[in-house]
């Protein structure tokens, strides 16, 4: 198995290569994700931020107007992972929405743990109870990467 | 660093946009947090602002290193705009009148 999971292919689209434990991973993570969507979670503040810093009506009124159509967005992009883990090939539209989605569960679970710009280096300690999070924030990082590099070089 | 410096031009402003100019525009700004990869920051602000790869870069690694850049001004609706599509694609952005 390459180890490079994500990789534009000539006629424009995206080819993916994953084993089969990610690509369960994959399909099986929208599924929980959606349900701790709907909650009032605070570990979800990065997913739904202030758009004002000093004018709470501003706010709320922004919250009001914009917080179900951010909603949507995410679920579409979640939904759209759960249908295509098990492609070999993305169209753009589609690796859009998995970059999406990556970055809706690494915000989510960043928070969660709480890290910081160094742990990116920090060796995982067997005995904290955090490890397996953190284990998975990390592989989402580096998928995440790799679709980045994929989108970015077929901007203009 | 060096400069060219220009002779004074009178520029005339059209006639109308007086009150416009009065207004202060309001700024778009991108904080820095811990979560975002840079690769992924440049990305956003390029597919979203059609920023050239350098410019996005540069404006990037200010965020990174300063804490925060500002990345559109305009007017109100504008500003706003760009702030939910930065809130779409998960950046850390908020806007007030400059």
């Amino acid at each position: 198995m390459p180890t490079r999971r994500i990789q534009r292919d000539r006629k424009g689209g995206y080819r993916l290569r994953l084993p089969a434990d990610e690509r369960e991973l994959l399909r099986s993570l929208p599924a929980q994700f959606r349900e701790v969507l709907q909650t009032d979670d605070p570990s979800l503040r990065r997913l739904f931020p202030p758009a004002y810093l000093d004018d709470d009506d501003a706010d709320d009124e922004y919250r009001r107007l914009m917080r179900e159509e951010l909603l949507e967005g995410k679920l579409t992009a979640l939904r759209i992972v759960e249908e295509t883990a098990g492609s070999d090939h993305l169209t753009g539209e589609q690796l859009e929405a998995w970059l999406g989605a990556l970055e809706s569960l690494r915000l989510y679970l960043g928070t969660q743990l709480d890290v910081n710009e160094e742990m990116h280096e920090t060796l995982l300690d067997p005995d904290d109870p955090g490890t397996p999070a953190l284990a998975l924030y990390g592989y989402l990082s580096w998928l995440q990467e790799q679709a980045v590099e994929a989108l970015s070089s077929s901007l203009p | 660093m060096s400069q060219t410096i220009e002779a004074p031009v009178e520029v005339r402003l059209p006639e109308g946009d007086e009150e416009y100019r009065h207004e202060p525009p309001w700024i778009v700004i991108v904080w820095n947090d811990p979560i975002n990869l840079m690769s992924y920051v440049t990305f956003v602000l390029r597919k979203l602002f059609g920023f050239s790869k350098e410019e996005a870069t540069k404006l990037m690694l200010q965020v990174h290193n300063e804490g925060k850049a500002v990345v559109s001004s305009g007017e109100k609706e504008k500003a706003e705009f760009d702030v939910a599509r930065l809130h779409a694609h998960g950046l850390w952005a908020t806007l007030r009148q400059d």
